[in-house]
């Protein structure tokens, strides 16, 4: 067994874990945050991604002993005392989200990619997101959402959340 | 715009309000089920065939038993003593919980390993030696049929053959009379490929059973918590687990898609072996097993033809299917109807002659027959129908836009009885097309296809208009196992006004936790925000048979509307009991009654509610509650007008899809954001079947693409900025006029897009493609017909 100490979303924990212990399995198990989905075996679908070190990164890919020492957000990390993370918002306003499993990956994912990029064009967050696989929206609604929220985050007129549908 | 009867803090029909289960899945406190942790919670591990079709010459567990940790190591043998090594399918065949002589697909359950943790599992697992004897397995549907074919359901007494059913609607004679007469005769052989609806959720449970309460509360991955209830009860009973010892939780789930209806044998082993150690045992299945394993969708075999008038009037169809269903008929279809609704397949078109027949065989695949977001095999009868009115269209030389046009049932031949014996509820199919073709620009688009053909390139437009069915169904027809397909809604008014709501549906992800608060706020007036709603505890909800084919609305959503009116009628009593008049004398708006020609006398539903706890009219019954099973009179019809443009690489057989503008018609509708994004999904598991989605199998039985890295769900790059619309033609016997709509674009999209893409290259003589159309499969059928010899001479 090895220690393993780590800081995630802001308070540090530490566990004692197998080696071969997934990073994913320590966050949903040990420390009980089951945001975090696992919905592959093959590190294709993105549903664990969180940040590590501020890179998004997925976590079924990551043994638990590599992440020692490293500061990691889930999304139980993204909302704060005073509310929600911009991309949560976004997510909830523009219905990028059915069923949930896929959500919080993306949001991580794209809380990363407007980190980096913040202006994107629609290309520019299809490749973004594209190892993240979402069965229930077909995406158009999660575009539309990290375009929202990259108005918000630079303090620009917000686009209309209403649907077009004719 | 879509008008609409309460205001916006109401929140009833027509308004596009966010949706209420958002706030727990955006801050990661959905409760799905590999989320569920109970005191002493074992794990369970499955051994699999790596075999198609095999004798079991022996298991030795003893290696595994070795492992700290590993608890038990199960086998059909352990099962069988309890008699529960199988199981009924939903259509009554039979299915192997665990084997105890012969697997018969690759994948294919062999024993399960239960352990303390979910990694010594999967030691235990790796360390169990199985020896089998091979054998060759049947994969060919076709050379199953053969009377020389090797007998796969052995265990069928005097089974002599591979075939299970024959099925047949329609007339014969006539439709062979005209097709001997026509002038134009179209015919094509088609697959409908084996996919998976692989929601990003695989399948799991943890069985809990109590000893000294002989009690199981079963968590699970089900679309539909009351039949798996019954289904239990009946496999179960014969060793003193019956239904009201039961509980079946089917908490938070990512995505259905009908994967999530049939019973799997890893539920079973689950609650067999919590049964028999009095420990919780959870059961989360990797995504590889769940596509290698889980119950496939489509794989019908079909040879479509069409025959018309010289002048482009269509007057018969004929179909003839073979469908692949694996090792035994787990489909999940209401039980008299095997081939599910595919006799929606005359489509949208007004002749009075079909003829479809079906024939189902045994192979050594897995079992299955589920719907990938589709109403029980319409999405193959739509196919057929939508390539063959192309193919014809094509043959006698007219626009398949303008072919459409002209064959098109007329909205006022509504109820329309169709050749195979469904009654059209309604529809205008003619307002559909013009939509999509003016939101399109159809005729520019035509005109550009000729310049770019003079230039080489290829582009193609592809049409869909398709008629669904869906929201099964009337208890006169439909049933599963012999309940009959109704669905119920409960709703409780606190007397403060506030209510919570309960029902036999699940959803997957659907937004129903909204959508039917809109209905009861619509009804009631209670502002949508006030009405909590609940679904899938078998405890607390009423029954009904769950979320799948599109149901929900057309059933559940039904009887949230009548029991909301019973208890409107209840409140008109006591607010004439209230305001000292007869009941004649009131009027409703959305949220109060008021006197006829006084508006300022008047009762709000809150006011109403409180006196039903407080001051309620003597000899009345206290309290505000209602409870409704909705047994539908029909089916409904929804339908949709898609037009797909496509940009096809003449070099490298790539294929874009430039245009996609969807046009769909559900009825009334309750939530447009909620509409258009079930459209969106829906498209997208569309293009997946026709552009990228089919499981593979060699003919040793090895599947070849059983991971995500190999079986390509689209990403958001592959899939298009789909747009959307809709007109309204609502459904006349429903309560609220609504159809249903979250599997019409599943079922309407890959004719579109196939016949776009050979729209594409019709010019070159290729006639049709099979799906998925990939580049290499495209490139293939481009050299058959020289085009490349053309290129480089």
């Amino acid at each position: 067994m090895k220690t393993v100490t780590l800081k995630i979303n802001g308070t540090e924990h530490t566990a004692e874990v197998s080696p071969r212990t997934l990073l994913v399995h320590l966050i949903r198990e040990n420390f009980s945050m089951t945001g975090t989905h696992i919905g592959c075996d093959t590190s294709s679908c993105g549903a664990c991604t969180i940040l590590i070190n501020g890179r998004s990164a997925k976590s079924c890919t990551i043994l638990a002993v590599q992440a020692d020492g490293k500061e990691i957000t889930t999304v139980e990390g993204l909302a704060t005392a005073e509310g929600l993370h911009p991309i949560q918002e976004g997510f909830h306003l523009n219905h990028a989200l059915h069923c949930g499993f896929c959500t919080a990956g993306v949001m991580m994912r794209a809380v990363e990619l407007l980190e980096k990029n913040p202006n994107p064009t629609e290309e520019e967050i299809r490749w973004g997101i594209s190892g993240n696989l979402c069965r229930c929206t077909g995406y158009n609604n999660i575009v539309k959402a990290i375009q929202w929220t990259s108005a918000k985050l630079q303090g620009k007129e917000l686009p209309s959340t209403e649907p077009v549908f004719v | 715009m879509i008008k609409c009867k309460t205001s916006k803090e109401i929140g009833g029909m027509g308004h596009s309000k966010k949706r209420k289960e958002d706030a727990r899945f955006i801050q990661g406190k959905g409760n799905y089920v590999d989320d569920i942790k109970l005191p002493g919670m074992l794990y369970m591990d499955i051994v699999r065939s790596p075999y198609a079709y095999a004798k079991i010459k022996n298991i030795d567990s003893s290696k595994a038993l070795e492992i700290p940790g590993v608890i038990a190591v199960v086998t059909g043998k352990d099962l069988e003593k309890y008699n529960l090594h199988w199981m009924p399918t939903l259509m009554s065949d039979t299915q192997m919980v665990l084997p105890t002589d012969t697997v018969m697909y690759q994948a294919q359950e062999v024993c399960a390993v239960i352990a303390t943790d979910r990694y010594i599992a999967r030691d235990g697992k790796e360390a169990v030696i199985v020896e089998y004897e091979t054998m060759k397995p049947l994969m060919d549907p076709f050379e199953a049929l053969d009377p020389e074919a090797p007998v796969l359901r052995s265990d069928q007494e005097g089974k002599t053959d591979n075939h299970i059913w024959h099925w047949e609607v329609g007339d014969k004679e006539k439709t062979d009379d005209v097709f001997n007469n026509a002038d134009i005769t179209v015919k094509q052989q088609m697959h409908i490929p084996r996919i998976h609806v692989a929601s990003i959720e695989t399948c799991g449970c943890v069985a809990s059973y109590n000893k000294v309460e002989n009690h199981l509360t079963m968590y699970m991955t089900t679309q539909a918590p009351h039949a798996i209830r019954t289904v239990i009860a009946l496999v179960a009973g014969h060793v003193g687990l019956t239904e009201e010892k039961i509980r079946v939780i089917s908490p938070d789930i990512g995505g259905g898609f009908g994967g999530k209806v049939p019973v799997y044998p890893g539920y079973v082993i689950a609650i067999a072996v919590s049964f028999l150690t009095g420990s919780p045992i959870k059961w989360i299945e990797d995504r590889s097993e769940n596509l290698q394993a889980d119950s496939f969708a489509r794989d019908y075999h079909i040879t479509a033809e069409m025959a018309g008038t010289s002048d482009g009037k269509i007057q018969a169809t004929r179909f003839k299917v073979l469908a692949d269903h694996g090792y035994t008929d787990a489909s999940a279809n209401p039980s008299k109807f095997p081939t599910g609704l595919f006799s929606i397949g005359t489509g949208s078109y007004d002749y009075g002659t079909a003829y479809m027949e079906a024939d189902a065989v045994y192979t050594n695949k897995p079992p299955g027959g589920v719907a990938y977001r589709c109403s029980f095999r319409v999405t193959e009868a739509v196919h057929a129908i939508e390539r063959m009115t192309d193919m014809f269209a094509k043959k006698v030389g007219k626009d398949p836009a303008q072919l459409r046009m002209e064959n098109f049932i007329k909205k006022e031949d509504f109820p329309w009885a169709s050749p195979t014996g469904w009654s059209y509820d309604s529809g205008d199919y003619h307002a559909g097309l013009k939509l999509a073709m003016d939101t399109v620009g159809y005729a520019e688009l035509r005109e550009e296809q000729i310049k770019l053909r003079a230039e080489g390139k290829f582009m193609g437009i592809g049409i869909s208009t398709f008629t669904e069915v869906v929201g099964a169904g009337p208890s006169k027809d439909f049933d599963i196992l012999g309940i009959k397909m109704f669905d119920s809604a409960e709703i409780r008014v606190h007397p403060t006004g506030k209510a919570i709501a309960r029902f036999g549906t699940k959803s997957q992800g659907q937004g129903h936790e909204t959508t039917y608060a809109q209905i009861i706020a619509e009804e009631l007036g209670i502002p949508m925000e006030n009405i909590q709603i609940e679904e899938g505890d078998t405890d607390t909800a009423p029954y009904g048979l769950g979320t799948y084919a599109s149901r929900s609305t057309p059933t559940a959503g039904a009887a949230a509307a009548m029991a909301a009116r019973k208890l409107r009628d209840k409140a008109k009593k006591i607010a004439a009991h209230l305001l000292e008049v007869s009941e004649q004398d009131l009027e409703w708006e959305p949220g109060k009654f008021f006197v006829k020609g006084a508006p300022e006398k008047a009762k709000t539903i809150q006011e109403i509610v409180f006196a039903a706890y407080t001051n309620h009219p003597e000899g009345m019954e206290g309290g505000f509650e209602a409870t409704h099973y909705y047994d539908p009179p029909n089916l409904t019809f929804p339908s949709g007008a898609y037009i797909c443009v496509v940009d096809v690489d003449p070099e490298t057989c790539d294929i874009k899809v430039r245009r996609f503008v969807a046009i769909d018609d559900c009825g009334n509708i309750i939530n447009p954001m909620i509409v258009q994004g079930q459209v969106h999904g829906g498209l997208t598991q569309g293009i997946a079947p026709a552009m990228y989605e089919e499981l593979i199998y060699d003919e040793a039985g090895n599947i070849l693409n059983g991971t995500f890295m190999d079986y390509l769900v689209p990403t958001a790059v592959e899939s298009p900025s789909w747009e959307t619309g809709h007109t309204v033609t609502p459904a006349p016997h429903h309560p609220i006029g609504a159809k249903g709509v979250g599997e019409s674009p599943t079922v309407g999209a890959p004719p579109a897009i196939v016949n776009a893409i050979v729209d594409a290259v019709a010019h070159l003589g290729i006639k049709h493609l099979e799906i998925p159309v990939t580049p290499f499969k495209l490139y293939k059928e481009l050299k058959a017909v020289g085009y490349f010899d053309k290129q480089e001479a």
